[in-house]
């Protein structure tokens, strides 16, 4: 698998999903500088989390005029896959290339904690690894994570299946305690209509290898290498 | 030429700042505050000097980065 990591200006979070891709594919992915446009013979185009550009003005505004958008917009238009966890949601969503925002926590609080997240569908390259209904841990650490769109939009999504996961109790209900974000209808993480586009606020790059804790992450980079990996899948 | 964009979030999305700031204002005893909106407000220098091309300018900065049209509207004042 060919990955390439987008590295803006205060991004910190692009050497956990290289560990996390480099584990699953055996392959190092490679880091795109937020000026370089060439995603030319990459499989997979990952925007990762942080805090591009200090979050001035709005979480994400600045990195998505970056030069190297142009190009993202163009490889997701293509087809290409996209990854876009945290930070890099909020770009893609400040891009226009995912629909919504994510608004301030309702909380207002900066929340670094676990939540579960229910899978919707794992008809998807993404979610591969794991089964539809299956409920697992993830890390959140975000300030701005509070999806919102208009109701037209979120219907759109729900109807269409765009739904990637939803924040969830552990025993997989789908409850307003689980959602401490204040999310709209609890929604985690969303598709691109072509399914190959998945933008989510926690990051299951952090829980990779048991040493971190846990593995609940690791379906998802393993679906992803064995999408683009064929031998590997084995 | 000096044009302010405010940008505020649209009716409708909710403002936890705003009720944050509300609450504040209850606790110190300010009575009779009804809903709180916070937004923000920018101040640009324009080189340009008519006052229509400069808000059209400013305009279109708002709807290109300053404001994000999903959750936000805008208003832009001009004065040379």
């Amino acid at each position: 698998m060919k990955a390439g990591i987008v590295v803006f200006p205060g991004i910190n979070r692009e050497r956990d999903m290289a560990i996390a891709l480099e584990l699953a594919s055996g392959a190092k992915p490679r880091m795109v500088w937020h000026q370089e446009t060439d995603l030319s013979g990459l499989d997979l185009v990952v925007l990762p989390g942080g805090f591009s550009h200090g979050d001035y003005l709005r979480c994400g505004a600045m990195a998505a005029q970056s030069p190297v958008m142009g190009a993202v917009r163009a490889f997701a238009a293509q087809g290409g896959y996209v990854l876009a966890v945290c930070n890099g949601f909020q770009i893609l969503t400040e891009a226009g290339i995912l629909p919504g925002a994510l608004l301030r926590n309702a909380s207002l609080r900066f929340l670094s904690m676990d939540c579960h997240l229910r899978v919707e569908r794992a008809d998807t390259v993404f979610a591969s690894g794991y089964r539809r209904g299956d409920i697992f841990r993830a890390l959140m650490a975000h300030g701005d994570g509070n999806y919102f769109a208009d109701t037209h939009t979120l219907d759109r999504l729900e109807g269409e299946g765009l739904v990637a996961f939803r924040y969830a109790m552990p025993n997989g209900e789908i409850t307003p305690e689980a959602n401490r974000n204040g999310s709209q209808r609890n929604i985690a993480g969303i598709y691109s209509p072509n399914l190959r586009v998945l933008g989510l606020m926690p990051h299951p790059e952090d829980l990779v290898d048991p040493l971190m804790g846990g593995i609940d992450g690791k379906p998802l980079f393993d679906g992803l290498a064995a999408a683009f990996t064929p031998l590997r899948a084995a | 030429m000096k044009a302010t964009v405010t940008v505020m979030l649209k009716t409708g999305v909710l403002d936890p700042q705003g009720k944050a700031i509300g609450h504040a204002l209850g606790t110190l005893g300010f009575t009779g505050v009804g809903e709180v909106r916070a937004g923000k407000v920018i101040e640009l220098e324009l080189a340009e000097t008519d006052p229509a091309k400069a808000r059209a300018q400013a305009e279109e900065m708002a709807r290109k980065l300053l404001a994000n049209s999903v959750i936000e509207s805008f208003r832009v004042s001009v004065d040379g």
